[in-house]
């Protein structure tokens, strides 16, 4: 099988031919922009409006409580500034939780220089936020709870109405980084009690670029980016009327795949289920059920991710790892720590992320190719060697 | 990031992998807490000449062609000048290295010594210029050292 395998859609997917197509007429022709009185600006209008209509439908909001964002990041960026800005005066207590996407946990840490307290629950042994340890954490003071829907690392998904109803027994803002779950599993922001939510298009086949903030009617949040009238005033700049076309577009055609999720999960647990059953001292990452349905964390004792990574890359298949190698720094994921991993383990993960266009022949090669390569890494790992003679002893 | 050639080239193929029976010394360096561990194994003559090395190598793409380059650089070399290995001349063979891959570099050159240290100790002589090896290299300030080079 020479040709590529892409196991890495929780990184990025493959934008639809359909959302280009949806697409195309606002990147040629129709060009106006939707605040121009004119035809042309009409014409855009309509557009961005259609494409709100559809999205706020998808997860239960208003029309009026969606705004269109430059990602997930800005998304998440806003939510946590602005609420921590508009109630300091209230408290300056923000709680999170240890498994954060880089977006959240490092605009957390931004506010603790600047005098926030956060505070960071944990989560078990499959990255199930502590509820417990939630209610005990709220404070008088104590301004948002901002918690993921599901993890872009380990794909556990978190008991979202709980953590809502909390928030929302004690008066406080609940947001979510819903990211990872947008577009993969039903999200309804009434039912779960959330007040803002963060998604990205480009995770559900939709362009780069374009994002969403859902704030709830009751909230008047302030702007992060200040400027013209845009977005009721919330956002300033001028639409990316493409990109909100195209993730329009996109949430669309995920409505109807959502209803076939059930085919990737099945996929999802053959590729989990071949690994563990054929390949030695490999464990999987994350809750077995509570996960959202493309996503398979393994990670193989005694060998590292990157390596692994290159090795399979070389052989056609594009995966992610946990292993600090990998991210720059000296530390893995921090993640895979918080859900109790030693470092060794935690180096030696491996996230294979699918979609609906991934193959059960791509998956038998994934596994014969693993097994591969993780022979061949271990072969040369001094750890393997050392747990080999010790396993002779005993 | 982005590796050399010569980078890739000692990951997909690196060489002197394994381990050598009854070695004049072997030595251990790095921990799994960062991500590499090397293992060096020497089989040196009555000389004083470095016969044949093997390594094993838990860590990233870096670490192995290191490792692998740094095996090479020594094999057939007399201690002396196996002990003038530093991560600097592994680099430089290697076509250099991402900066943040670095620390790998010395990691390979602390291996050498360290097995180097062992073959002394069991002969009972002293090498002029080894000194014992720290007991996890990266308890220091390898990791910040180099980069700035």
């Amino acid at each position: 099988m020479p040709k590529t395998i892409y196991l890495d859609n929780a990184a990025t997917t493959m934008m639809s031919r359909e959302v280009l197509d949806a697409m195309m007429p606002y990147l040629t022709e129709k060009y106006g922009n939707p605040s121009s009185i004119h035809s042309f600006g009409a014409e855009s209008n309509a557009a961005c409006e259609d494409a709100r209509k559809k999205i706020a439908k998808f997860i239960n909001a208003k029309d009026n409580e969606i705004y269109f964002t430059s990602g997930g990041s800005e998304s998440d960026n806003w939510a946590i500034k602005s609420v921590a800005y508009m109630k300091k005066d209230k408290g300056k207590h923000i709680i999170t939780s240890g498994i954060e996407h880089h977006a959240v946990m490092e605009t957390c840490e931004f506010l603790a220089r600047d005098g926030f307290e956060i505070t960071s629950v944990g989560v078990d042994e499959n990255g199930i936020i502590k509820l417990d340890e939630l209610r005990k954490a709220i404070r008088p003071d104590t301004i948002l709870i901002t918690v993921m829907y599901a993890n872009n690392e380990i794909g556990t998904i978190q008991p979202i109405r709980e953590i809502g109803e909390i928030a929302r027994s004690s008066g406080i803002i609940f947001h979510t980084d819903a990211v990872q779950a947008f577009g993969h599993i039903p999200i309804d922001v009434e039912k779960d009690n959330i007040d803002l939510l963060s998604a990205s298009a480009h995770k559900v086949h939709g362009p780069k670029g374009v994002g969403l903030l859902y704030i709830r009617n009751t909230i008047k949040l302030t702007p992060l980016i200040h400027g013209g009238p845009h977005e009721r005033k919330r956002r300033a700049g001028t639409l990316n009327v493409p990109g909100i076309v195209g993730f329009g577009k996109a949430t669309e055609l995920a409505r109807e795949s959502m209803k076939d999720a059930s085919k990737i999960t099945e996929k999802r647990n053959y590729l989990i289920d071949r690994i563990l059953k054929e390949i030695p001292y490999s464990r999987l990452n994350g809750d077995r059920d509570r996960r959202l349905p493309g996503n398979a964390n393994i990670s193989f004792m005694y060998i590292e991710g990157e390596s692994m990574l290159m090795l399979v890359d070389m052989k056609g298949i594009a995966a992610s790892t946990g292993s600090a190698c990998a991210s720059g720094s000296l530390d893995p994921s921090h993640v895979l720590l918080a859900i109790g991993l030693p470092h060794e383990t935690a180096h030696g993960s491996l996230r294979m992320t699918l979609s609906e266009h991934t193959t059960k022949e791509e998956l038998d090669y994934t596994v014969e190719t693993l097994k591969g390569v993780v022979d061949r890494l271990r072969s040369m790992s001094p750890l393997y060697e050392d747990a080999m003679k010790e396993n002779k002893e005993v | 990031m982005q590796y050399s050639e010569k980078v890739m080239d000692h990951f997909t193929n690196p060489r002197n992998v394994g381990e050598l029976e009854d070695p004049s010394g072997t030595g251990t360096v790095g921990n799994a807490k960062c991500g590499d561990i090397m293992r060096v194994y020497l089989d040196i003559d009555e000389n004083g000449i470095i016969q044949d090395a093997k390594f094993k190598t838990f860590g990233c793409g870096a670490a192995v062609a290191t490792s692998s380059m740094a095996t090479e650089m020594i094999k057939g070399k007399h201690i002396s000048d196996a002990l003038k290995l530093t991560n600097r001349s592994v680099m430089e063979a290697l076509d250099g290295l991402p900066p943040i891959k670095v620390h790998c570099s010395v990691l390979a050159e602390e291996a050498v010594r360290a097995a180097l240290w062992d073959y002394a100790e069991k002969k009972g002589i002293k090498i002029d210029g080894l000194e014992k090896p720290a007991d996890d290299i990266h308890d220091g300030h390898h990791h910040d050292l180099q980069e700035s080079d």
